[in-house]
């Protein structure tokens, strides 16, 4: 498999009046054609800012410092933004947390959808409502050729996560990044609409960036997974070895605080508290938290350090070189 | 014994209504009838608009229900005048879900945990000073930041100083509402820690409201499960989630997301035509009930 996406050393900076705050410090990741990325993080830990600036998406005072964006071979970085515009939607479209929010409220959902097709050329004004009607079904909206000139406040939390999908797909882009697409919505209804993000991956073999801060979301869709804490990516690796046997200390304990194991039993809760961007710890930015620290986590940013060839950590306690680390417990065989 | 009974409570709400217009009414609690035993800790899940959150704050009488009875203690806490009630609410407190908007941002947060005793007149200056420093070591706060500002304070440390208020004025009862699903995932495990250490230590009666149903089944010795207004599951935890009777809660218990990619997914659809709405609540094995 190729990679479709190959992101390195991205880092974004935002200049802020007391002086610049790096929310992305040199993320370098690659998605495969037909593959779903699971990026996952806690707030502040500069997962969606990650996704904003693949598509050069963020705003002042934020910026893009330094990094490579390297899309089906093109340098993204360097497009002007007329040729960035046609990259958006039509070769990577955006799902948003929040339907709401992210429709126009004084379209009905079949105008938008047509916008959408007809910005990148790819149908009439006439042809867009016929377009809208099979999108909506794709998604399967029901009633769709009714549905379709409904306004985003008549339609159900869910059911605009379903219109917002559609838009997404309506340009068939090569690449989906979802930034916390079922957070909003109910249980069941998440059930439902990872379910349809997983379809239309397979059906229009879409490769899928799935930006969460739940794991149970990222155990059910992703293949790989990169964790992010503070504005880098800690460790990545396929779902399995992430899940089965983490290398970082941070996944380690996020799995481990869990709900889970005897009723009533206390959690293993990670000490303190996530770290606010401008006011990062020295070193690794997790070792204040950290309960398998040693000599070098608080003053030097660790390298990262292959477990397997396709899973690595940045973490100390995976250099070979170090003396003096806390021992680490035996990898199972999987 | 049962600290709190609950029976038959109703809340409509009447929408659009006009001088000549009759208006539509929701019923937002529809027939709920629940207990609490002493040191218990009762779940209430449920979706949004399942009338969870409403449940809860008309048993502390936040929300006025529109019938039904609730009794705590053997005191039936609707018949309560103004200044009666506001006397049991020592006993009958709250905490929010969202520790950003629950706390006045103006106050400081030993002004917060201390407004409780000022207005319940407890205590002189001095008393209440030692109290407040008891309580904010009690929930795991550093005394040192009394004086500081809700937005200088954590998600996860704001979370304990509404604790904080809420254990002021020595209550036997609380209603959590949703207590943790504003915090990061490093954080709520260190709150639903200390949510259960102080359950244990001042025996206090948790109605724990929620939707995370992983949460629910760690910490909660029993569960009702309510679905537009009404309860249509409610037993034991452990009962409940090892062998759900209705449609609605086997589908809403097939769509946890499992952090674990080898787990075995069988997705049960809920389809409201396989529930009767009317079907009353029966007693499918000891202590388990369901409207099927």
């Amino acid at each position: 498999m190729s990679h479709l996406l190959e992101v390195s050393g991205l880092t974004t900076v935002f200049d802020l009046p007391n002086g610049p705050a790096t929310a992305v410090d040199g993320v370098s990741f690659a998605i495969r054609e037909g593959e779903t990325l699971g990026l996952v993080g806690e707030s502040g830990s500069g997962k969606s800012v990650t996704a904003l600036s693949l598509l050069r998406l963020v705003q002042p005072p934020g910026r893009i410092a330094a990094g490579r964006i390297t899309f089906k071979g093109r340098d993204l970085m360097s497009l002007q933004e007329t040729e960035m515009q046609r990259v958006r939607g039509a070769d990577i479209a955006l799902i948003f947390q929040e339907p709401m929010t992210a429709l126009n409220p004084v379209f009905t959902v079949g105008q938008q959808i047509g916008e959408a097709l007809r910005v990148h050329g790819r149908t009439t004004r006439a042809g867009a409502r016929h377009e809208a009607i099979r999108l909506l079904t794709a998604v399967r909206i029901p009633d769709a050729p009714l549905r379709v000139d409904d306004y985003p406040h008549q339609l159900s939390g869910g059911m605009r996560q379903r219109v917002m999908i559609a838009i997404a797909i309506a340009c068939k882009p090569a690449l989906v990044i979802a930034d916390e697409p079922t957070t909003a919505l109910d249980v069941t209804i998440q059930a439902e609409i990872l379910d349809l993000l997983r379809e239309m991956k397979q059906s229009l073999h879409l490769s899928l960036l799935l930006v969460t801060h739940d794991l149970g979301v990222i155990a059910e869709t992703a293949d790989r997974v990169a964790v992010m804490y503070a504005g880098r990516i800690v460790e990545q690796g396929p779902v399995r070895e992430i899940f089965r046997n983490p290398q970082h200390p941070y996944t380690r304990g996020l799995l481990a605080s869990m709900p889970g194991g005897a009723r009533g039993t206390r959690l293993r809760a990670i000490e303190g508290s996530v770290p606010l961007l401008g006011a990062l710890p020295a070193g690794c930015a997790f070792h204040p938290r950290c309960p398998d620290r040693f000599a070098p986590c608080s003053t030097r940013v660790p390298g990262d350090y292959a477990a397997t060839p396709e899973h690595s950590a940045r973490c100390f306690l995976l250099d070979p070189l170090l003396e003096g680390r806390g021992a680490l417990p035996p990898v199972p065989s999987s | 014994m049962s600290l709190l009974h609950v029976s038959h409570l109703v809340k409509q709400y009447t929408r659009g209504k006009g001088l000549f217009r009759r208006g539509t009414t929701v019923t937002a609690v529809d027939d709920v009838s629940f207990s609490i035993d002493e040191s218990e800790t009762f779940g209430l899940v449920g979706e949004s608009g399942s009338g969870k959150t409403t449940t809860g704050r008309c048993i502390l009488r936040l929300v006025e229900p529109t019938s039904g009875a609730v009794s705590f203690n053997g005191e039936n806490v609707l018949a309560l005048n103004a200044r009666d009630l506001r006397a049991r609410r020592r006993d009958m407190q709250i905490v929010f879900q969202d520790p950003y908007s629950s706390l006045n941002p103006r106050m400081k947060a030993r002004h917060i945990v201390e407004e409780p005793l000022i207005i319940h007149r407890l205590g002189d200056a001095r008393a209440r000073r030692e109290r407040v420093a008891e309580l904010f070591a009690r929930v795991g706060l550093d005394p040192a930041h009394l004086e500081r500002y809700p937005h200088q304070f954590s998600g996860g440390q704001r979370q304990r100083i509404g604790l904080a208020r809420a254990l002021a004025l020595n209550p036997r009862f609380l209603v959590l509402d949703e207590p943790v699903s504003a915090l990061d995932v490093s954080v709520q495990a260190q709150v639903v820690n200390l949510l259960m250490d102080l359950q244990r230590d001042l025996k206090l009666t948790y109605l724990f409201v929620a939707h995370d149903l992983r949460l629910v089944e760690h910490i909660c010795d029993r569960v009702a499960v309510m679905h537009l207004g009404k309860i249509v599951e409610m037993g034991r935890t452990a009962a409940l989630f090892e062998r759900p009777q209705h449609p609605y809660t086997r589908a809403l218990l097939s769509a946890i997301p499992v952090a674990d990619p080898d787990a075995p997914r069988a997705r049960v659809v809920f389809d409201p035509a396989s529930a009767d709405r009317s079907n009353a609540l029966r007693e499918v094995e000891q202590g388990h009930w369901a409207a099927i």
